[in-house]
């Protein structure tokens, strides 16, 4: 924006030049208003692509901008035959992602929410789970001796206080379930209160006995801890995520069972606190899902020195809280055989075993829609597919519920994508373009496929694909921050430069993956992205350090067209 | 004592991987388990022409690595500084290169296989001529080595290089979860006191679990490997915050005394501890959480004086004396050799481990002089020679000055004729040894002569020993003293 500014100040600018920077400007304008706005950078890039044929005017340019403004402003007027022209059950980050750009889109739109505004992520979930890791990550920080004394720092006896660090994840958790719940009141979303049941088409109750019409329908339900058989929950020994971020005791050892993101990220925040603890994981790797290199890597860094040891390759079949005076006990069967393998015995039990959509109370059998494992089928539109395989005319369903991809901002961006459907402009999300990250410290970050993913689509496809590798022992910045520990793989089609995948394991990985996502998003080739700067010195430089090492034989698909004068 | 050593003893070792074969001989049978390692011995009668290639250590915290892949296969000629071997450590993958010219004759340890650090991995011959007689040797190595394993031995199994090729096996990721005891009595050990166990050599089954649920913790295993907590006391710090609810404010105790120092006087200047002081220091700190008392008592040394010149020809230190005399006396009163590891329990060492300060380099360590009471006189002076040696040229492996059951301080030497000494963490008691000197004694008849007396005050944990018990202890060791003959039998 800054850029834009000087650039029409400029006096010898050409017009064209001009032209752009005003247009993008007004579409840039709104991005504010959103939670979750991956797609917008795309809507702005081809329309900044037209422009260069259009020259608009400037002043058009501000007068569209001011209509978007006052579209945005208002809740639109209610449709002739409906309440509503869109109703999201759910107000979690995917429901909220898209009623605000359903505001924007004109439409009158009412959320429904039979608990919390905020959903799993605000309330039981990303957020609190932040507030945990920020304390995690600095305990860490003052516990490491070596690495506070090659800073030349001294800290002497870190502590803290349980109770303060609950209260730092609850405060959070209420300010940003605040900023949500105002952020729709100020557009004129209606909250309504209530569990939503779908009734029928176009018909929702809202609690026990308001019934609201809706030209169309989201189901945003998210999900809820998911609890294996044999596994008793008592909140107190033997916990899920809901209970872990209350942070009511912190046990002398505790075993978690599953070690994907939250299994890691918990692993994180307990062993800074002073925790031992115990890995759980089913499969025969740790951290599954993660690319195996960054895996490894992570695995050395983030397990192997810390008080973590594990079990792979172990279902746990049986878990008791602890009661009349005995430990947690953990009964281990081999994942394979199901013989019995061990018992452990631990003062608490994180299950952390994935997690499962919540569709109670939803009336899907009004509409003919079996659960699939419990997730609501959909086609790549988010559309609702109904037990005889038919699409369910204007009921959507996205995030957790559908099992896509069960990360809030997917499902802000699967909602964004269903209002552009509803509001007339064919819209695909590219789930591939779609970054996950772990807040373990340090982070790691993906974006893409993984390499042997990628490997198995090339030998289908017929096409060679490139590794390249960068460390963060390179990198200036992070050297300064004394933490060079880290990599970034980038894996790509050397023929034509397409970024396929982006595994970031470092010092703020998860801010950094975001040039690779948008990136894949906007179809961007590594021939060209190579040539943008970053600044220096900056950790956005191991991502530039990447690209250009990849090796392309393409050429530059769009040099700069047209020389600009600074 | 802590590890400062262990990680610049082993990190020294590490620049040479390659050595030959005698030079590694001392350290292999002072390896109180090698009985363990028949093959080995076997080894040790190669020439110096046929190398052996060690498993380095690569990290201060390796205790074992993983071959990921042999960059040169066997018959192969290899080169000064070229990579002949990729290795996996608990931190990196690392390519090792050989510091000598050869031909890399066998290989012992395959892919995939896991070796603990120092153990040969593979056979470097000079020339041609030795590759068959290296092979030989490595077969004979590997047939006894899987004889080993194969009588079932419960100490760490050492690398077998069976025919079958290379099948990756994740086995050192695999955490030693299963301690090698499966006896009738179940071992629950915390994750971190596993990790410890495996660092410090220490079996989890010999260790006696006085956690929650009788669960082996980390101090468990630090106490056993003879050593004070290090890193785990800034989470102890906190844990007090985190197992009650209530959660009392965070300890201040040092950082409110640090900040209300008073600044530095003009033109002073600051020297950061070493590794080994901030150890020293750690360690001084926290005795002060140990109720100790003092005994000072007078030992006449006339005979042993005399015992001294006699036996000083053959290599016998006064050091030796006194520490042979005092384990002798240990024998006598086990509760002056045991330690009160919780404030709730004795624990009796049933070894006998007399560590022996010894001021280096603005350090100071305590090497451990093990068995001091099965020793006999001659050995037990050989030993302390090499003690020393080691010490200096810090190559002490960690169960050489962390075993200690009951510690010598002698100032003898310098004239100091009486001191107190700090009772160092873990133990039951130590030792503070005066100079000998000429005093006046006059006898119960009234007739005064002139005797040597030496002062020894001795410092107790008085949670374990108590006034009674260090007093009977002193009085036996100076009668053991004053009739010395006992010392060299």
């Amino acid at each position: 924006m800054q850029a834009s500014l000087s650039l029409s100040v400029a006096s010898h600018a050409s017009p064209a030049a001009l032209a752009r920077s005003n247009h993008s400007s007004a579409s840039f304008a709104p991005v504010n208003l959103r939670f979750c706005g991956l797609r917008r950078e795309a809507f702005g890039f081809s329309d900044l692509k037209q422009s260069e044929s259009r020259r608009v005017c400037p002043s058009s340019a501000r007068r569209w901008k001011a209509a978007v403004s006052a579209l945005a402003s208002d809740n639109g007027s209610a449709p002739k035959s409906f309440d509503y022209d869109l109703l999201i059950i759910g107000a979690g980050v995917g429901g909220h992602g898209a009623a605000l750009h359903a505001v924007e889109k004109g439409l009158k739109t009412a959320i429904v929410e039979g608990d919390v505004v905020g959903g799993t992520c605000v309330n039981r979930g990303c957020v609190p789970s932040k507030a945990l890791l920020a304390v995690s990550g600095r305990m860490r920080e003052f516990q490491t001796e070596h690495h506070l004394k090659a800073l030349g720092l001294q800290v002497s006896a870190a502590g803290y206080d349980r109770q303060g660090v609950a209260d730092h994840a609850n405060n959070l958790a209420t300010k940003i379930r605040n900023n949500l719940t105002n952020s729709m009141k100020a557009l004129g979303v209606d909250i309504l209160t209530g569990v939503g049941t779908i009734l029928g088409p176009h018909k929702v109750k809202v609690g026990s006995s308001n019934v609201v019409t809706a030209k169309d329908v989201i189901i945003a339900t998210g999900s809820v801890p998911f609890v294996p058989k044999g596994i008793e929950v008592d909140g107190k020994t033997v916990i899920t995520s809901d209970h872990a971020l209350k942070l009511e005791f912190v046990p002398d050892w505790i075993a978690i069972i599953g070690s994907g993101y939250i299994g890691l990220e918990f692993s994180d925040v307990y062993t800074a606190l002073g925790s031992e603890v115990t890995f759980v994981e089913a499969l025969d790797q740790l951290m599954p899902g993660f690319d195996p290199e960054i895996g490894k890597l992570a695995q050395r860094v983030l397990i192997n020195p810390r008080k973590i040891d594990y079990h792979t390759g172990v279902f746990a079949s049986k878990i008791t809280p602890a009661k009349d005076g005995k430990p947690v006990t953990i009964e281990l069967i081999d994942a394979k055989t199901k013989e019995p393998k061990e018992t452990l015995e631990v003062d608490a039990a994180l299950i952390a075993t994935g997690r499962a959509p919540f569709t109670q109370g939803l009336g899907l059998e009004n509409i003919n829609v079996a659960t699939q494992r419990g997730f609501i089928p959909v086609d790549e539109r988010m559309r609702v597919i109904d037990a005889n395989g038919k699409l369910v005319p204007h009921i959507y369903c996205i995030g957790d519920a559908n099992g896509k991809m069960m990360l809030a901002h997917a499902a802000s961006a699967q909602g964004i994508s269903v209002v552009e459907q509803v509001t007339g402009r064919d819209h695909v999300l590219n789930h591939l373009s779609i970054p996950a990250a772990c807040f373990t410290h340090p982070e790691i970050s993906m974006v893409g496929l993984t390499e042997p993913q990628a490997r198995e689509k090339a030998d289908k496809e017929g096409f060679e694909i490139s590794v390249a590798k960068t460390s963060f022992k390179a990198n200036t910045k992070a050297l300064a921050e004394n933490e060079g520990e880290g990599l970034a793989k980038l894996i790509y089609r050397p023929d034509n430069g397409e970024i396929l995948g982006v595994h970031i394991f470092g010092l703020h990985a998860a801010d950094l993956i975001h040039e690779a996502s948008n990136a894949i998003a906007l179809g961007t080739r590594i021939q060209d992205i190579k040539f943008a700067v970053h600044a220096h010195p900056t950790l956005s430089e191991v991502l530039d350090e990447l690209f250009k090492s990849a090796k392309v034989k393409a050429q530059v698909s769009s040099p700069v067209s047209e020389p600009v004068a600074v | 004592m802590v590890s400062p050593f262990l990680a610049k003893a082993t990190v020294g070792s590490a620049i040479s991987f390659s050595s030959s074969v005698s030079a590694s001989l001392p350290w292999r049978f002072s390896h109180p388990s090698s009985a363990a390692f028949p093959r080995r011995r076997r080894i040790s009668t190669v020439e110096a022409k046929i190398r052996e290639i060690f498993m380095p250590a690569l990290s201060s915290t390796m205790t074992e690595g993983k071959i990921v892949s042999w960059v040169k296969s066997e018959g192969d000629v290899l080169s000064k500084g070229g990579s002949v071997w990729v290795v996996e450590s608990d931190k990196a993958d690392m390519d090792v290169e050989t510091f000598y010219d050869g031909i890399l004759a066998a290989i012992v340890v395959p892919e995939g296989e896991t070796a603990p650090v120092g153990a040969p991995i593979g056979l470097l011959a000079e020339t041609e001529d030795e590759v068959a007689e290296a092979k030989a040797k490595a077969a004979a190595n590997s047939s006894s080595s899987s004889a080993a394993s194969a009588s079932g031995s419960p100490s760490p199994p050492p690398p077998t290089s069976t025919a079958a090729p290379a099948i990756s096996q994740p086995s050192p990721l695999l955490p030693t979860a299963k301690p090698a005891s499966d006896g009738p009595r179940k071992v629950v050990a915390t994750p971190y006191a596993k990790k410890l166990a495996k660092q410090h050599k220490v079996d989890i089954g010999s260790v006696v679990g006085t956690g929650p649920f009788g669960r082996i913790t980390a101090a468990d295993v630090e106490a056993k490997a003879g050593i004070a907590p290090s890193k785990s006391t800034i989470s102890a710090a906190s844990a007090p915050a985190s197992s009650t609810a209530a959660a009392p404010p965070p300890p201040k105790a040092s950082s409110g005394g640090s900040g209300s120092l008073p600044p530095p006087l003009p033109g002073s200047t600051i020297v950061p501890f070493t590794t080994m002081q901030a150890a020293v220091s750690k360690n001084m700190v926290e005795s002060l959480s140990v109720p100790t008392f003092r005994v000072c008592y007078p030992v006449t040394t006339d005979a042993l004086d005399a015992l001294y010149e006699k036996v000083k020809p053959k290599g016998v230190t006064m050091t030796a004396l006194l520490a042979k005399a005092t384990a002798m006396a240990l024998t006598q009163h086990p509760v002056v050799n045991a330690s009160c590891k919780d404030s709730k329990s004795f624990t009796y060492n049933s070894n006998i481990n007399i560590a022996v300060a010894v001021a280096i380099n603005g350090g100071l360590i305590t090497p451990v002089l093990q068995d001091a009471d099965k020793m006999d006189l001659y050995l037990l002076s050989q030993k302390w020679k090499e003690l020393v040696e080691k010490a200096r040229s810090k190559q002490l492996q960690p169960h050489e000055y962390n075993s200690g059951t009951f510690t010598l301080s002698n100032l003898g030497m310098f004239g100091v004729d009486r001191f107190d000494a700090i009772l160092p963490p873990g133990q039951g008691a130590i030792m503070a040894v005066g100079a000998s000197k000429p005093v006046v004694v006059a006898d119960v008849d009234g007739f005064f002569s002139v005797k040597s007396k030496m002062l020894v005050n001795v410092t107790a944990d008085h949670r374990i020993v108590y006034g009674a018990d260090l007093a009977s202890f002193l009085q036996t060791f100076a009668k053991i003293i004053q009739n010395p003959d006992s010392l060299t039998l």
